[in-house]
């Protein structure tokens, strides 16, 4: 029997999924938006029109010959303001293309294909066309995940539904309002992936969305995919974590899903690709929890390039004294100090007021060994942090900084309160940086 | 957008864990055998516990002034403005609970200063100490003044008849102590350590809240357990006697100066076990848990750097983990 449901180490932080039981609600139109010509993993996109064209929603504004990369499109109509550089909510300075919108709401699509008779290469053909990259955070374009390279034998798909960041449900929402898009979306790869064995792993905080899944696949009778439910943990939906829970393998240190036949997708990548595939809608708007210290915290369905700020106004705004904005949750989110466009890989935007947004006092490690026990790789976060201090970087290697996952749970648990997995990955960068000087 | 927001690096949450909660908690779990050590041993034995824990905090706080790191200005001590000492009155408790009761003050009041300014702030203070201060101060005494270390009193009499502890019952006249006196702590011997029953209640509490980890208590007593049913001993008497669980407790599980895995935990506990069990049958010292710790302690660092846990994707390699370049 495989053990299905947990991993070790791990915590549990407070889940604060507030907006769990908000439906989705389309947010206002935006009266402009900016579309970032990079919002993915690869090669940025080049511009495909300019200043004062005219666009409609859904047509492609920018692409790149690069195989790693994806298009991107407008999400309203209207007219093309400027091609500038702009700041995006990861952090880096990219090209992105101001939209102002003509009220109108014309829209272009793409034909839609039947995936029952549409070949694999069609398929894939059509993903990329959509815009569709990695929409659980990663932003890697999906239609490469979907082609591992020559000899790689993939025999599992897992659908991740995990959403284990506390505060966010937006995965949540979308499993309980559309499953059956996400069902026929995975079928969809793993048409793609020509394999037979597929599992939608969902934390057991979402039972209700376990029970609709499960319905909806049996009304399917596709005895194929399996849910399964997983135990309440961060971070459970990790790749290399689902992975081990779900099919108890592990991916090898420094190497990819592929490499032991597995690919993980997360249900909001299935279900964008269900619109791309069986409806010829591209990548133009997506789910968005936007929570924390606003006033009336919402899940919206909210349009690619729209302004954070905007986002936050329509919720009501700030309550109390703000202090951090956040892409993304508590513990992997990524703070911002202006005001940015949504991009494509966005699934919450956190609002922390002052008093959370402090950061605590540190103290001596005690050596309590908590932060190991939290590790869900095994590392010894301390030992990291002391060695990334005294720029020991070697040292670092040997106890494989490298196979760390960045998911904070060593920071989140340390009771002198050390920033360990800041200095992680500061360690990791800069033994990166050296590796790619050699 | 506001114009002033903060920037950090992920993650925004932190648990409410702190150093401090920590702390008050392994006093708290001294309490039951604190109690205990004054209900047996006297007033006597109250003394010794405050002389301990004054003469500790003044000298890391002397010893912190001397080193630059506490900045107090005259008005914070006015006001009695210091920083929360709770690691040193942990240093301070546990060191008087294994003196004997009639010990003179002095010589704690020594004992406890030597153990603070020698066995932590010379290395640096918290969290850099090798040695347990506590057993530091305690084996430093025991050099100095065997006589007066080794001087015990019968409890519940309050007027210092000397007699002598279980263990020097049993390892000089072959005497066996009624478990039952050995579990309530109606025996002769250091002002915390004869009532195995608050020990355990002490550990019970900081093993359930997760404070300590069970496998250093588990496998140290076990160890000595076994080892001495193996060796045709009583091992339910030498359990119970002698220091074994306020050391299994309380100072084998120090988080700075013993093993940070639990694998490591578990070769400590062993370790620590049959070198007690050793000095108990063979040593000149009928009781052996202070030095088994101290032992225990100096290997902890080789321990740590060899002993790692099994990291994820990485082909399983023997128990321990040779690194390459040391
Ligand atoms: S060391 Fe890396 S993988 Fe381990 S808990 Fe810290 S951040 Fe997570
Ligand atoms: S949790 Fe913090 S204090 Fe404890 S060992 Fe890790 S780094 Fe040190």
């Amino acid at each position: 029997m495989l053990k299905l449901n947990s991993f070790r180490g791990g915590i549990h932080p407070p889940d604060s999924k507030i907006t769990a039981s908000k439906a989705i609600e389309k947010a206002k139109l935006p009266a402009s938006v900016i579309i970032l010509l990079h919002q993915h993993v690869g090669a940025p996109c080049k511009p495909l029109v300019k200043e004062g064209d005219e666009v409609k929603a859904g047509q492609k504004i920018g692409d790149s010959d690069s195989f790693v990369s994806a298009p991107v499109h407008s999400s309203i109509s209207g007219v093309v303001k400027g091609i500038s550089t702009q700041l995006s909510p990861i952090g880096s300075e990219v090209q992105g293309i101001i939209i102002e919108s003509d009220g109108k709401e014309e829209m272009e699509m793409m034909d839609a294909i039947d995936p029952a008779t549409a070949t694999k290469r069609e398929i894939l053909a059509r993903i990329r066309e959509a815009g569709i990259v990695g929409l659980g955070g990663e932003a890697f374009p999906t239609h490469v995940k979907l082609s591992p390279p020559e000899g790689k034998e993939i025999d599992t798909v897992i659908l991740n539904g995990s959403e284990c960041e506390p505060c966010m449900t937006s995965d949540h929402r979308l499993m309980l309002e559309q499953p059956d898009k996400v069902v026929n979306g995975m079928k969809a790869i793993m048409k793609v992936l020509e394999v037979d064995r597929g599992f939608m792993g969902i934390e057991d905080n979402k039972a209700d969305a376990i029970e609709r899944m499960r319905a909806v696949v049996e009304k399917e009778g596709d005895g194929r995919i399996k849910v399964v439910p997983l135990k309440t943990k961060y971070p459970q939906g990790a790749e290399r974590i689902l992975i081990k829970t779900i099919l108890n393998r592990e991916i090898p240190s420094g190497g990819y899903s592929c490499d032991i036949g597995v690919i993980v997708q997360n249900v909001s990548t299935a279900k964008a690709i269900y619109d791309a595939v069986y409806e010829g809608i591209p990548l133009i708007e997506r789910a968005v929890t936007v929570t924390g210290d606003v006033k009336e915290p919402k899940n919206l369905l909210v349009r690619i390039g729209t302004s954070f700020h905007e986002l936050i106004e329509e919720c009501g705004g700030f309550r109390g004294e703000e202090g951090k904005i956040l892409n993304g949750g508590p513990m992997r989110g990524i703070a911002q100090y202006k005001d940015v466009p949504v991009i494509k890989s966005i699934r919450c935007i956190l609002v922390l007021d002052i008093e959370k947004s402090r950061i605590p006092e540190e103290r001596e490690c005690t050596s309590c060994g908590t932060c190991i026990e939290a590790c869900p790789i095994g590392l010894m976060p301390t030992a990291l942090g002391k060695l990334v201090r005294k720029k020991r970087f070697e040292d670092c290697t040997d106890y494989h900084i490298l196979d760390c996952v960045e998911c904070g749970s060593c920071t989140y648990v340390c009771p002198s309160k050390i920033p360990l997995v800041q200095l992680i990955t500061y360690g990791k960068e800069e033994i990166n940086r050296s590796k790619n000087a050699c | 957008m506001p114009a002033e927001l903060i920037v950090s690096h992920s993650p925004h949450v932190r648990s409410d864990a702190s150093i401090d909660t920590i702390f008050y908690a392994v006093i708290i779990a001294l309490i039951p055998a604190t109690v205990c050590g004054i209900y047996l041993f006297g007033i006597r034995a109250l003394y010794v516990i405050l002389v301990c824990i004054s003469s500790a905090m003044l000298t890391e706080y002397v010893a912190m002034r001397l080193m630059g790191e506490m900045e107090l200005s005259i008005d914070d001590l006015l006001h009695l403005r210091l920083p929360p000492p709770t690691g040193v009155i942990i240093t301070g408790l546990l060191l008087a609970l294994c003196l004997p009761p009639n010990i003179p003050l002095w010589m704690a009041a020594i004992g406890a200063a030597f153990a603070v300014a020698f066995a932590k702030c010379a290395f640096g203070g918290l969290g850099h100490n090798i040695f347990n201060p506590a057993l530091v101060g305690r084996a430093f005494l025991m050099a100095s003044w065997p006589v007066a270390m080794t001087t015990w009193t019968k409890p519940l009499t309050y007027d210092a008849i000397t007699t002598a502890t279980p263990l020097g019952l049993w390892k000089m006249q072959d005497i066996a102590t009624p478990y039952m006196d050995l579990a309530l702590g109606n025996v002769s011997g250091s002002i915390g350590e004869t009532s195995a029953i608050a020990l355990l209640i002490g550990g019970i509490y900081l093993i359930a809240k997760r404070y300590i980890d069970w496998r250093t208590p588990l496998s140290y007593i076990g160890t000595v357990a076994v080892l001495a049913f193996v060796l045709g001993q009583d091992p339910i008497f030498h359990i119970l006697a002698g220091g074994l669980f306020l050391g299994a407790f309380f100072m084998a599980t120090d988080y700075v100066t013993t093993p940070i895995t639990r694998k490591g935990r578990i070769i400590f506990g062993v370790g620590a076990g049959i070198i007690v069990v050793v000095i108990r049958l063979i040593g000149g010292y009928p009781e052996g848990v202070c030095f088994s710790i101290l032992l225990m302690n100096a290997f902890t660092p080789l321990i740590d750097r060899h002993v790692r846990p099994q990291v994820y994707g990485v082909k399983r390699k023997s128990f321990f983990v040779s690194s390459a370049n040391k």
